[in-house]
């Protein structure tokens, strides 16, 4: 079956674009070719900086035969009727109609059969759509067809289109088609400087090889190959390791069509500058990569390019001029680094307050001055030196107007702590620095340390409350303000920390903390928000544990209860909980428990009164009622002794003791019983069950 | 700083030409052959200059070939767009941030008429001063600027020959195009592009404007910017702008960057930063803003059934002045974060009207 090749060459595609480019290529050709009826055996998109290619295999040669009914009228309707069904259907006469009987009648009816189109035709209608309609991020007019209306947009300017059609065996044809000017055919061009001339081929394979041959690496994934495997070596050939880095090796290679790594190396004397910022400066800047000596770890003095040429002289003129640049790069990265030395950390504050950090929330300097009220709140909470965190909180975020972190956003944290380190500071003070920022995201390490994780918990929470004050919540896919990965770092930093930490309290001092006293934002009511936000939490939390695999209908049974803002004790009961709904213990009581708590909201509504209180002793009738009691009692205490302990897992534990007494009077005792005075006490008892699983969970909320 | 690394590099420089014998200059060194060496060419091969579009560079006097002399260098950047068709313009006569204020880009990227310009602009940009001691950074420096209206097809080949005619050999040197957006919001432009690259280091921005002055480009132009003493540097080999040589001469009649431009960038620096009369200068702002509207709202021509403005370029000096004064003010430190918004919010209010009454003027319009 005939395959399609398809190139559109352009000028250079941004980098970052270009894997979703070959992406939606593939995706929007084959699910036209699909709905077109033409079903294909194999696709594949690749792209380099100047071409976006596809090839898609195995495509029928033409669309299959579409056989259609259409029903006309009665046999014997009026003749306009008639003429109208033959003109629609394009039938001559009657007689090429077939007659169907129905309950309604005999009626007409016509049989349509429209043959397939070839496949070449139909792919020459859908090309040019798919090229008009690209999902590129930005897209651009350009040249003399710029000026009118309608004129082609692409990424950068569009040069030339390859379309060919065939069988393996035969030449393929080319797609006819044109887009604003240009024609598809069957020409290419190869790498801009090594082999610019034009190339003509007939199908992928031919393609793909003649590329190779004018120095076109046309698979993505081979250049990375490439690149990486040569950097390895050109770095174990001197005794170092390459740092591996997978976002720059995909930037890297979609700047090059031919990959030539090179080495070179900087003075030794940098090595005196962190070897983040070194690093930064090389990846982020010069898009180079990094080496490192593979016993001490610390980086070395070189450095791998990757350029886009075979260099007549070996590449010689190319390392020397990345090296002047990186060499320039650095002593600027040298300069900023010493140059921050020479500033105290506390003294660059007071620029702190002309900073808008937002609009409805104050400068920066006035936020630093909130984590740090808050995080001395928290430290004995934590464990934490009060002093010591004050001092942490009032550092953390100085290093923001750093001139190595106004160059290297993304530095920002790990300058605080070198610079601190530098004047002086107590070690964890200055880690606080850059950990107080951590975890980032699931992934992300949580810090341990007792005066990070202090100021870490000061600065989420401040972000957390002062967004919902202002009802700047996360909606849908949007939360510009990171506020879902705040809120679970927050979560993760409790846990994995095991620190016991009031959430409603803690968000209430923290709208203390804002301008005003939140009396500012209609949304800080100090009633509604801390409950808000404790939801926000329960959500957090629940898709977490669903991403973990854990069961996350229990966090609900767990907030059901009410009250629930200490987040360990939510998770460890939703833990024990979970534990103990593994057994058949578990899940025979949540069973009776249910069944109880159907029959109660059942009898509630048709009373329309709830069975609260004691059940009366004395009306007793049967054994398994006085068990169930006598069960209800002592669970009540084991359980809410357990609970009291924190201990969970032995809550549940007595808790299942209640599994034998509750099958027991389901299976002898009649609920409803024909004395209402009894029928009430019984009622009275299974609130009782209720009540007594209500020590760790509301069972009700539990799904299955 | 070591120069192991480059030294081997460094193939000793030939007499090419045999008129003058450059004399080691002690600290400055070729890092590289950035000239293919002719061998032992000493007769000039084309005479005529359009059988050999790239200039013939074996035939210029040492001083003047574009690794030896920063004036040299951007002559041959002239003569080079010249032979493209190039209107070869002088700087604009006022102070701006960068050549594409210059109204033979801003305005004559607008309306349909085609044009092709390529000048140099003095370019300032008061907040970079750095009293003449940062190696890479000042307040005033030179950009080279092309605009081709609508760009050409091979506005990209074009621009590599641009590189080959100042010495940079494509098969020697890794020339790539880099993505790199390009928006000024004082000017209320966008346009698509990259930062070109070679061997690692920016050496042009390459732009095809969609939106100039808040008016669609139709057709697009294509704009390509030099830095010139930048690549000037990397040409001669040196790391230092003050250390250019100028005018390529050796000796005592060498003239560098330094002796033509450090006293400037001391002074500027001190005025931009510590003295300049910031008083003076709000009034100079909101004086050229009234200007600028005052003009644009006395040149549209009345009486006539097309809408015609006849004052366009006087109106759109007045904003290429607020901007500056802008630039001085903000380098001085005395507008806050809220209010610098606002500011570059007017400048681009009046260079859109500016643009608007552009479109109405005889070169702005399609007939």
């Amino acid at each position: 079956m005939p395959d399609l090749l398809l190139e559109l060459f352009s000028e250079e595609i941004p980098a970052r674009m270009q894997a979703k480019a070959a992406d939606d290529l593939r995706r929007m050709v084959t699910d036209k070719l699909v709905a077109e009826g033409l079903v294909y055996e194999g696709a594949k998109a690749f792209v380099t900086p100047r071409r976006l290619a596809l090839t898609v295999h195995g495509i029928p040669a033409r669309q299959p035969d579409l056989k259609t009914e259409r029903k006309g009228p009665k046999i014997g309707a009026p003749d306009a009727a008639v003429q109208g069904f033959l003109k629609a259907t394009g039938l001559n006469s009657l007689d090429e109609a077939k007659i169907q009987r129905d309950p309604k009648g005999d009626f007409y009816i016509a049989l349509l059969e429209k043959p397939g189109r070839a496949a070449i035709d139909v792919i020459a209608e859908i090309l040019p759509v798919i090229v008009r309609t690209f999902p590129w991020p930005k897209s651009m007019r350009w040249g003399e067809r710029s000026a009118k209306s309608g004129a082609l947009t692409w990424v950068r300017p569009l040069h030339s289109i390859i379309a060919t059609f065939g069988p393996e065996t035969e030449d393929p044809e080319v797609v006819k088609f044109s887009i604003d000017g240009i024609d598809a055919g069957q020409t290419t061009f190869g790498h801009r400087f090594l082999a610019p001339a034009a190339i003509s081929v007939r199908r992928f394979e031919d393609y793909e090889a003649k590329l190779k041959a004018a120095k076109v690496v046309l698979d993505p994934q081979a250049r990375k190959d490439i690149i990486l495997a040569d950097a390895k070596q050109l770095a174990f050939a001197q005794g170092y390791e390459l740092l591996e880095d997978q976002v720059l090796l995909d930037e890297v290679s979609g700047l090059v069509e031919w990959p030539v790594v090179l080495m070179g190396s900087f003075d030794q004397e940098f090595l005196s500058i962190p070897g983040e910022v070194i690093r930064a400066t090389i990846r982020n800047n010069q898009k180079c990569f990094v080496v490192s000596a593979p016993k001490t770890g610390k980086l070395t003095n070189k450095f791998i390019l990757t350029a886009n040429i075979e260099a007549t002289d070996g590449g010689k003129a190319i390392i020397a001029g990345n090296e002047r640049v990186i060499r320039a790069r650095l002593s600027d990265a040298k300069f900023f680094y010493e140059s921050d030395l020479k500033t105290k950390l506390e003294e660059r504050l007071p620029k702190f307050e002309n900073i808008v950090f937002h609009e409805k929330l104050g400068t920066q300097g006035e936020r630093i001055k909130r984590i740090e009220r808050l995080a001395a709140e928290i430290a004995p909470l934590v464990g934490a030196d009060v002093e010591k965190t004050k001092r942490a909180a009032h550092l953390a975020k100085a290093d923001l107007l750093t001139e190595v972190v106004g160059e290297f956003p993304e530095l920002q944290g790990l300058m605080g702590k070198y610079y601190a380190l530098a004047q002086g500071e107590d070690a964890s003070v200055a880690a606080a620095s850059e950990e107080h920022y951590k975890p980032q995201g699931p992934a992300d390490r949580v810090p341990t340390d007792r005066l990070s994780v202090a100021v870490a918990l000061a600065d989420k929470l401040d972000t957390l409350v002062g967004f919902w004050a202002i009802d700047e919540k996360p909606t849908g896919s949007k939360d510009p303000y990171a506020l879902r990965r705040a809120a679970l770092g927050v979560i993760r930093l409790i846990v994995e920390n095991t620190i016991r930490l009031p959430i409603l309290k803690a968000a209430k001092s923290a709208i203390l903390g804002l301008p005003e006293k939140g009396a500012k934002y209609p949304a800080a009511d100090a009633q509604k928000l801390p409950g808000d936000l404790l939801s926000f939490f329960a959500d957090r939390l629940k898709v977490q544990l669903r991403d973990q695999g854990a069961r996350h209908d229990l966090v609900d049974a767990v907030f059901a209860l009410g009250g629930q803002d200490d987040l360990l004790m939510v998770v460890r009961r939703v833990e024990a909980l979970g534990k103990f709904l593994d057994t058949d213990d578990g899940k025979n009581l949540l069973a009776g428990t249910k069944r109880a708590s159907n029959i109660l909201s059942i009898e509630e509504k048709k009373d329309k009164r709830s069975f609260d209180g004691a059940p009366d002793v004395s009306l007793y009738k049967l054994d398994e009622e006085k068990a169930l009691a006598k069960a209800i009692d002592q669970v009540k205490s084991e359980a809410g002794a357990a609970v009291a302990k924190e201990d969970f897992a032995a809550a549940m534990s007595a808790m299942a003791k209640l599994r034998p007494a509750v099958d027991a009077f389901f299976d002898k005792v009649k609920v409803n019983d024909d004395e209402p005075n009894v029928r009430e006490n019984r009622l009275k008892l299974l609130n009782e069950i209720r009540a007594a699983t209500r020590a760790v969970a509301d069972f009700s909320k539990i799904e299955g | 700083m070591s120069r192991a690394s480059t030294t081997k590099l460094s193939p000793a420089k030939k007499d090419v030409d045999g008129r003058d014998k450059p004399g080691h200059d002690g600290g400055h060194w070729l890092p590289i052959a950035l000239i293919p060496l002719a061998t032992a060419d000493t007769v000039p091969r084309a005479q005529n200059p359009l059988a050999r579009p790239i200039l013939p560079m074996d035939e210029l006097p040492a001083h003047m070939r574009p690794e030896r002399s920063f004036q040299g260098f951007i002559l041959a950047l002239q003569r080079f767009w010249a032979e493209q068709g190039c209107v070869i313009l002088q700087p604009y006569d006022m102070e701006m941030g960068a050549g594409t204020f210059h109204p033979a880009t801003t305005l004559r990227a607008l309306g349909p008429k085609p044009w092709r310009a390529a000048y140099v602009q003095p370019s300032r940009r008061p907040k970079d001063g750095r009293y003449g001691e940062n190696p890479n950074r000042l307040q005033h420096y030179y950009q080279y600027q092309v605009i081709m209206k609508p760009s050409p097809p091979n506005l990209q080949e074009l621009y590599l020959k641009s590189l080959a005619a100042i010495g940079i050999d494509s098969s020697l040197h890794d020339i790539r195009f880099v993505e790199d957006d390009w928006e000024s919001p004082t000017l209320g432009a966008w346009g698509l592009g990259w930062e070109c690259w070679c061997d690692g280091m920016e050496v042009s921005q390459f732009t095809y404007f969609q939106q100039v002055a808040g008016v669609e480009c139709a057709p697009v132009a294509g704009e390509l910017t030099y830095g010139l003493e930048r690549l000037a540097c990397y040409l001669q080999g040196v790391d230092r702008i003050m250390d250019l040589n100028f005018n390529g001469r050796e000796g005592a009649d060498k003239v560098t960057y330094g002796d033509v431009f450090l006293q400037a960038e001391q002074e500027y620096s001190r005025h931009n930063f510590e003295h300049s009369d910031s008083e003076m200068l709000f009034k100079q702002f909101v004086m050229a803003e009234e200007a600028c509207k005052k003009y644009l709202a006395a040149g549209w021509k009345s009486g006539s059934n097309q809408k015609e403005h006849l004052m366009a370029l006087p109106a759109y000096d007045q904003c290429i002045k607020a901007s500056h004064v802008f630039n001085l003010l903000d380098a001085r430190g005395v507008i806050s974060v809220t209010e610098r918004q606002s500011y570059i919010g007017r400048v681009r209010e009046l260079a859109k009207a500016c643009g608007d009454a552009w479109v109405h003027t005889e070169a702005g319009r399609a007939s």
